[in-house]
């Protein structure tokens, strides 16, 4: 049974939209506030954002992270910068033209309205974080510096220095812990959620391990806000950090929230080639680099000269060849795949040919040293540390790696999802970035939906649960403790003779061979065969050494890996399903003679919205059609 | 490349901790330290040893998870860098590597060498913020902010709160930790209304919690990976003296 997917959009004209559903919005008055919990999942910046924000405004929080403090949530790597429609540079930029870009950018898959109002917000963000004392770049007269990311031939994007997400991480960082001191937020650091808990069908708490002591308990609240980041760790090697995973969301998954659009998953373009097996992440560097850098390879197939020694005639700027007007700054997936066409076709440098080059001979000449020292010297850095190489002298030499989902929950406009009283925030939901996200709009994504969205939305649910506080004697808090406690106690009893590492790298390498960059029918359903008994193996061959009542990594980890050995399948399936190409997804069967990815708008559309119907059967696909009112569907074009 | 390791092991906070031999062998040069603890604990796992425990996440030098003593320095040989940015090919082939946790009274270890950094988020929530309740600020360019001020700002901002300089500092002092905060925040002129109470705030918890006080040994910013500048401490000393005179001031009405 197909449940039909209300996406509660408010009517009137896109514009409009927000505004008016702020102000019909239920609002909860000040006193009825302090009754309720939130329970905040996830630390990162549209976790801290919101608790910090839901805590000013009276709410009672508490908030979960796994890291050893919220400081450290995957966000704080976040490199390029932050998307806002604030036009300081006088060069034509708008809401609508924000709004226009990421829905191009995200090839005609993603909600208008929200992401509408996503450009809206983006330039209170600013303020917001320029109020808070993040130290944006600055002009010698004083006031903000942007630059120029993919996708886009505006100047839009606010950044501090290389690490963008850094700071505005500790703004939201720093604001929570002003809610901390106050006492209107609970932190739980070291905390991993390890199930939800659904009482009459509403989300009414959460089952957490406490990572130090190991003790399992759960937590009652009014309301949970999961903001726990992105899958990319599917693949194993991405650029994501090491603890990122699917758990919360997959957990919400199997409790009835409907996971969307899985198959939607980012390759960014510049990362430093993978070394060898040892290895245990790839490392961004940022996109904006491709601001000043230029991407080639050889013309010649197997050309051993060093880079200085290719003249210009000798070299395939294929980019700037391929899409003129972009050239360089081409959005991520067609940069990604045409880096791993001319690597197919043998043209690839460095080991193993899987490598291009990314050149900043010409700005340095153009510009100076200095000036290309002051915009990417920590970057610079990061890859002589990595790879001993100084790219001042010879070329980057840079390859796709995967970076991030735009799949996730799925939510309404109130960010709320299927599973009443259950929102998702942040990477964690679905729903701005479509089947390809532009670079700098994750950081304006979280933001937006924890300083802005949430704080106004979650009202409209809370108000309807006036006087219904959930007992925490209720038994479905103590079934799903046990159920989880249960599923440790196996993980630990199996005693085979495999690590969880071993498992997640073989699923890992599964995946990005036949759910990566490029995808078939045939690779998927190859896929499907293998991951299945992949994970019956893990079943019996896992070995976990140390105990339940103790910090123990292996079993943590243990854990999350059994999550992606789920929803690989998951993932692997809608990417079948999805007979078309779009975005991140990319399905060989469907392209243009050159190579260009052919959407199917007549029948794809939409989103699709998995419903878990049990360990054995498939699950259901719930469709949310995407109606278009206010943009024309078009070929997505950076000629 | 094969190595003997030295690694301190602990079961808990509460139990006597003491170092082990292992072997590391097979490591490829381009591995990241953190990467060749990976191959000893896949090696370990196989032999039924319980792995070793260490803190990691981003392992790019930016959260400031990681937090090994590496041969007696706080995150290792080198400049500017963090645990898990250190490369094997920095080690001789055969080397003796001693491997501990941060050590300070105020990060109690945890297990083998992950230790409890807590005391630095208290430091933070005591005052290291500016309070800006969500929606109302101005517009961002109505504070324009000198790019000398904006950089400097940016410079001391840019600490990852590895707490590296405790480990490091004889004293286990936290002064370069809480220099940098008060800095970025106190440089900016959105940070001035609570400057004072944050200086006092901030230092106040930090020498409640056990770290101990600044003599000048310069350790704190030679480990430092974000390279955060000790002139910042003088910056700290110069508010937090302001701090306190109002303060008596004040006092005596
Ligand atoms: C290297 C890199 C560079 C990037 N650069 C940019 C950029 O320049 N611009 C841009 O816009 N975007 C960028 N992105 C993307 C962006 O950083 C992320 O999409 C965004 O930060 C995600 O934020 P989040 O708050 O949704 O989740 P995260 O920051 O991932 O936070 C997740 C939080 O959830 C917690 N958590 C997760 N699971 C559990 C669990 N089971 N139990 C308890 N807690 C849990 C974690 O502890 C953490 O606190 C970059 C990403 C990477 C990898
Ligand atoms: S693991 Fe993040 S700084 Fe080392």
């Amino acid at each position: 049974m197909t449940t039909q997917l209300d996406a509660r959009i408010p009517s009137g004209p896109l514009a409009d939209k927000w505004t008016k559903h702020r102000a019909e919005s239920k609002l909860v008055n000040p006193n009825n506030k302090r009754k309720f919990d939130i329970l905040v999942v996830g630390s990162g910046l549209a976790g801290a954002s919101a608790a910090a924000s839901l805590a000013e405004l009276g709410y009672h929080v508490k908030c979960f992270c796994f890291q050893d403090s919220a400081r450290r949530a995957h966000s704080i790597a976040a490199q390029g910068g932050i998307n806002a429609a604030k036009n300081y540079q006088n060069d034509g930029d708008s809401v609508f033209r924000l709004f226009y870009d990421t829905i191009k950018g995200g090839d005609f898959r993603s909600r208008e309205a929200n992401v509408y109002r996503l450009a809206e917000v983006s330039a209170n963000i600013i303020d917001q974080c320029v109020a808070q004392g993040v130290p944006f770049a600055r002009e010698y007269g004083g006031l903000l510096a942007n630059r120029s990311f993919g996708g886009a031939q505006v100047s839009r994007t606010f950044y501090a220095r290389g690490q963008t997400g850094q700071q505005l991480l500790l703004g939201a960082y720093q604001a929570l812990s002003d809610q901390i001191n106050m006492g209107g937020v609970k932190m739980f650091p070291r905390s991993e959620l390890l199930d939800l808990v659904i009482v009459d069908g509403h989300a009414k708490g959460i089952v957490v391990r406490d990572l130090k002591t190991g003790e399992i308990s759960s937590f009652p609240g009014d309301a949970v806000v999961l903001a726990t980041g992105g899958y990319g760790n599917v693949f194993y090697l991405s650029t994501n950090a090491r603890g990122c995973n699917v758990s919360a969301t997959y957990r919400a998954y199997k409790r009835g929230a409907f996971f969307a659009n899985p198959c939607y998953t980012q390759i960014h373009p510049t990362c430093i080639p993978v070394g060898g097996p040892y290895q245990s992440k790839l490392t961004l560097m940022s996109e904006s680099l491709r601001n000043d850098g230029r991407v080639w390879v050889p013309k010649n197939k197997g050309e051993s000269r060093r880079p200085d020694q290719i003249p210009e005639a000798e070299r395939d700027y294929y980019l700037e060849r391929k899409y003129p007007s972009f050239g360089n700054l081409a959005p991520r997936d067609i940069a990604s795949r045409s880096a791993k066409e001319v690597c197919d076709e043998g043209r690839g440098v460095g080991p193993g040919g899987l490598g291009v080059y990314l050149d900043f001979a010409e700005s340095i000449r153009r510009l100076g040293e200095q000036t290309i020292r002051e915009r990417y010297g920590n970057l610079f850095d990061i890859y002589h540390n990595i790879t001993g190489e100084n790219a001042y002298q010879v070329p980057m030499r840079i390859y796709p790696a995967v970076h991030y989902t735009m799949g996730g929950l799925w939510v309404d406009y109130n960010l709320m999802s299927n599973v009443p009283g259950l929102h998702v925030l942040g990477e964690a939901n679905f729903s701005d970035h479509g089947a390809n996200r532009l670079g700098a709009s994750a950081l304006m994504q979280g933001l937006a939906d924890g300083y802005f969205v949430i704080p106004c939305t979650i009202a409209n649910y809370l108000a309807t649960q006036l006087g219904k506080k959930v007992s925490p004697d209720r038994p479905e808090f103590r079934a799903v403790e046990e159920e989880v406690r249960g599923r440790v106690k196996k993980l630990l009893s199996i005693k085979g003779k495999r690590s969880a590492t071993s498992f997640h790298q073989e699923l890992g390498l599964l995946v990005w061979e036949q759910c990566g960059m490029a995808r078939s029918r045939d690779g998927l359903k190859d896929a499907l065969q293998k991951i299945g008994p992949l994970r019956e193996e893990f079943w019996e061959n896992l070995n976990v050494l140390g105990g339940q009542q103790e910090l123990n990594q292996s079993l943590e980890q243990a854990g999350r890996v059994a999550d992606f050995l789920e929803f690989a399948e998951l993932m692997c399936l809608d990417a079948l399903e999805r007979e078309e190409s779009c975005g991140g997804h990319f399905r060989v069967e469907y392209q243009t003679e050159e190579g260009e990815a052919v959407r199917n708008d007549k029948d794809f559309c939409h989103v699709t919205a998995w419903q878990y119907t049990g360990p054995d059967s498939k699950p259901v696909a719930n469709i949310e059609p995407l109606v278009f009112e206010n943009v024309k569907l078009a070929q997505r074009s950076y000629k | 490349m094969n190595f003997k390791l030295k690694v301190w092991r602990q079961q808990n906070e509460n139990t006597a901790g003491q170092f082990r031999d292992y072997e590391a062998i097979n490591i490829p040069a381009e591995a990241s330290f953190l990467e060749m603890l990976d191959i000893v604990n896949e090696g370990l796992i196989a032999r039924q040893e319980e792995p070793i425990a260490f803190d990691s996440d981003c392992r790019e030098g930016i959260c400031g998870m990681c937090s090994l003593v590496v041969n007696g320095i706080a995150h290792g040989p080198g400049k500017a860098k963090t645990t898990c940015q250190l490369y094997m090919r920095r080690f001789q082939d055969g080397e003796t590597i001693w491997i501990e946790p941060f050590r300070a009274a105020a990060f109690p270890i945890v297990k083998d060498l992950i230790v409890d950094r807590s005391a630095f988020d208290r430091i933070i929530q005591a005052g290291g913020y500016i309070t800006a309740r969500t929606g109302s600020a101005p517009d961002a360019n109505s504070i324009p902010i000198g790019k000398t001020v904006a950089d400097l700002a940016m410079e001391a901002a840019a600490c990852i709160g590895c707490g590296a300089c405790a480990a490091a500092c004889p004293n286990s002092s936290a002064m370069l930790f809480v220099a940098a905060k008060i800095s970025h925040l106190g440089l900016l002129p959105q940070g001035q209304p609570e400057r004072t109470s944050r200086v006092r705030n901030m230092v106040r918890t930090m020498d409640a919690l056990g770290f101990g006080s600044c003599t000048n040994h310069y350790e704190c910013e030679a480990v430092c990976p974000a390279e955060i500048s000790a002139t910042f401490i003088s910056r700290l000393n110069r508010d937090y003296a302001v701090a306190s005179i109002r303060e008596g001031l004040a006092a005596r009405g």
